[in-house]
């Protein structure tokens, strides 16, 4: 496993679901404490049509046009579901499963009905993404680490995440305050004068970016469980904010590093032939440290 | 060919999916409105979700017992056993934990849907029996479907429906008043469960049709819709019911005549068509009646103020004020009052004297809280009662 073919082969993906679960789990804590938890779920649905629309403007499968399609189809549906709960005077949740719904519905619609069977683009990647294949065929040991020539075929995918990190790290960082505040008592927050309303858009607005990045990587699957069960599990370990998006990281890098490890090396330790899907272990094992914590957390009641 | 379609002439089995795709609607549709009632509709989505696990597992038992694996009634029996499942885990992550409602349903989509995608891969590599079409559990998939499945599904649906119709009057109660329903003798927790059950049953019967991943739109979608309508219940009900059949009915048809199209998507689209046509039509709650609403309390309100204006002799500015007075013919285009205007005035200055009095006597509070500065008098006083405010109003001034 710690052989030569690791570097290759598993360090970008094992770094990639890493920093897309941590990317994910920041902004998920906040989600997680102002009862949003769902916002996560309803932004990676609706990715999905502002992909296929970037495609078919664009043309070919590139990053930028996706990003900017699949930013601009989360606003949209931020907007489309206020205007829904405003308009037809509806409850928050059922407004989000119209909007997210629908949305996905044409996202498939439109995927069915144009010509993408020359590039790699159909709804099963975009749920379950691929991470297995982002590999780095440039390097040929760890040496390769510290070569520049082999450091310049690095994965994109694995710049852009690691950019991504930084920049939802560095917000969490600076708002962290302001955040805190307003997630735990709305109404006091805003007697301290923060824009509590710029404040829970410009979260919604981070979780949209940390999705729109991880989703091209990793698919909509891993995104829904890292926005929720890390923080959730963290959340059952204790009463602090800061206590509890430090669990919820490690929580990330942990279900990131055991789900890989096992979806690749685990079938061949029971006798199966082939591997089975890193984004659905990654996922699984979100889960499985969620229970333990619901069964055993300090803090769980 | 779309005509076809819709008048059910597209063959056996086109017909046999397109009443299915229409009686699981209704079912939806009426079961979907006690969960939007009770303000618990995304709980269906980790429902849906929820099935995947048991889908691949059972096709697994069933392939490794030498049976077919897509036999249609194991994979369902196996998608509503995990269902059922993730429901038990939302229930109790949200009473044993202090987690809320909604993490518990993001944790439980996400991490049985996940599961579930490790066992689709763990099917591949398994290599028993073939799991193409496995995947469309996902999406919902009509066109190659053999007429034995199409009929189970057509009877499931029926059955889906005949429990909706059973339950309907008990559901209602605790839906809309549970305080109430515990109160007279029902066990509202039992009922959860019965409405829990029902959605349970039209995931399992939706998901060959509609997907999984869609069919969530199927139960939210349709009483979001017939809500704008009405403010009864068991008209949302009933509306409700309506929407969702008739988005089944036209969807199913719709994509049977077009080929190549998705069953799945369709119905949600037509679906979410028809709630974009109530949110802008509805008779209270929609856009349209509220914009008109808005215009014709804007043009009351211009209309009396110009007319204050015109007995008072002030100069009128504003443009849609003297269009008003001037389209009612009650100013020339110059600002000056005419014949009728003069009148017109003079009668709203009395209006607004009179209410000046009855506003400054405590004697008509009741009457006074009624004061928009649009409300003539003589809706809100009686006669008699008139004739006691007008003896206090100071003498008679004249109209310039």
């Amino acid at each position: 496993m710690m052989g030569a073919e690791f570097v290759p082969l598993s360090l970008p993906p094992l770094l990639i679901g890493t920093m897309v679960a941590i990317a994910c789990a920041l902004p998920g804590n906040f989600l997680l404490l102002r009862r949003q938890a769902l916002i996560g779920d309803a932004i990676s649905h609706v990715v999905l049509p502002g992909i296929v629309v970037a495609f078919l403007l664009a043309g070919t499968v590139a990053t930028l046009p996706m990003l900017l399609g699949a930013g601009a189809a989360a606003l949209v549906s931020v907007a489309a579901i206020e205007a829904i709960r405003r308009l037809g005077r509806i409850e928050a949740g059922a407004a989000m499963g119209v909007v997210f719904t629908t949305m996905f519905a044409g996202g498939v619609l439109l995927l069915e009905q144009s010509d993408t069977s020359t590039v790699h683009l159909d709804v099963e990647h975009a749920l379950y993404g691929n991470l297995e294949s982002l590999i780095w065929l440039d390097a040929t040991g760890w040496p390769s680490l510290l070569d520049p020539a082999a450091l310049a075929g690095l994965p994109p995918e694995l710049t852009r995440m690691a950019g991504t990190l930084a920049v939802v790290g560095l917000l969490t960082w600076l708002f962290w305050r302001p955040l805190a505040l307003a997630s735990f008592d709305e109404g006091f927050a805003r007697t301290q004068g923060i824009p509590v309303r710029a404040l829970s858009l410009g979260l919604v607005i981070v979780a949209a970016l940390a999705a729109v990045a991880a989703f091209d990587a990793v698919g909509s699957i891993i995104v829904i469980a890292m926005f929720i069960c890390p923080p959730a599990a963290a959340r059952l370990m204790t009463n602090r904010l800061g206590v509890q998006v430090a669990w919820s990281v490690l929580f990330a890098a942990l279900s990131a590093v055991l789900g890989y490890v096992l979806a690749g090396y685990g079938p061949g330790w029971v006798g199966l032939p082939a591997s089975v899907s890193a984004a659905g272990m990654i996922a699984t094992i979100s889960g499985l440290i969620l229970a333990a914590a619901a069964l055993t957390g300090p803090a769980r009641r | 060919m779309i005509w076809d379609a819709l008048l059910l002439q597209l063959g056996y089995n086109a017909v046999l999916v397109t009443l299915g795709a229409a009686t699981l609607g209704i079912a939806a549709g009426a079961g979907g409105t006690f969960l939007f009632l009770r303000g618990r509709a995304l709980l269906s989505d980790a429902v849906s979700h929820a099935t995947l696990p048991g889908v691949g597992l059972a096709f697994i038992a069933m392939a490794l017992l030498g049976g077919d694996g897509r036999n249609l009634i194991g994979l369902l029996t196996g998608a509503a056993v995990s269902a059922a499942l993730g429901l038990l885990c939302v229930s109790w992550l949200t009473t044993r934990t202090r987690l809320g409602e909604d993490a518990a349903i993001g944790a439980v989509l996400s991490v049985f849907f996940g599961f579930g995608i490790v066992l689709l891969t763990v099917i591949q590599s398994l290599g028993v029996g073939s799991p193409a079409g496995l995947e469309s559990v996902l999406l919902g998939a009509t066109a190659g479907m053999v007429q034995s499945e199409a009929l189970m599904l057509l009877v499931a649906a029926g059955l889906t429906l005949g429990l909706v119709l059973i339950l309907r009057r008990p559901l209602t109660l605790a839906a809309f008043d549970p305080g109430f329903a515990t109160a007279t003798g029902r066990n509202v927790a039992r009922l959860d469960l019965a409405m829990m059950g029902l959605v349970l049953a039209v995931v399992v019967v939706g998901m060959k049709i509609v997907g999984l991943i869609l069919i969530v739109a199927l139960l939210i979608i349709p009483p979001v819709t017939a809500r704008l309508w009405t403010e009864r219940v068991d008209r949302v009900l009933l509306l409700s019911g309506l929407a969702g059949g008739l988005a089944g009915y036209l969807g199913a048809a719709l994509s049977a005549a077009l080929r190549d199209v998705p069953t799945g998507p369709v119905i949600v689209l037509v679906s979410f068509a028809l709630f974009i046509v109530s949110l802008l039509a509805a008779p209270r709650r929609g856009v349209l009646s509220a914009w008109v609403r808005h215009r014709a309390h804007q043009r009351a309100v211009h209309l009396r103020q110009g007319l204050l204006a015109l007995a008072t002799g002030q100069p009128i500015y504003e443009r849609l004020t003297l269009r008003l007075l001037r389209r009612a013919g009650l100013a020339r285009a110059d600002g000056v009052a005419t014949e009728t205007g003069k009148a017109a005035a003079a009668k709203a200055m009395l209006d607004e004297a009179r209410w000046q009095i009855v506003l400054h006597d405590p004697a008509h509070a009741a009457a006074a809280r009624r004061y928009d500065g649009l409300t003539r008098l003589e809706e809100v006083l009686t006669p008699d009662q008139l004739s006691a405010v007008d003896a206090a109003l100071p003498g008679p001034v004249a109209v310039p």
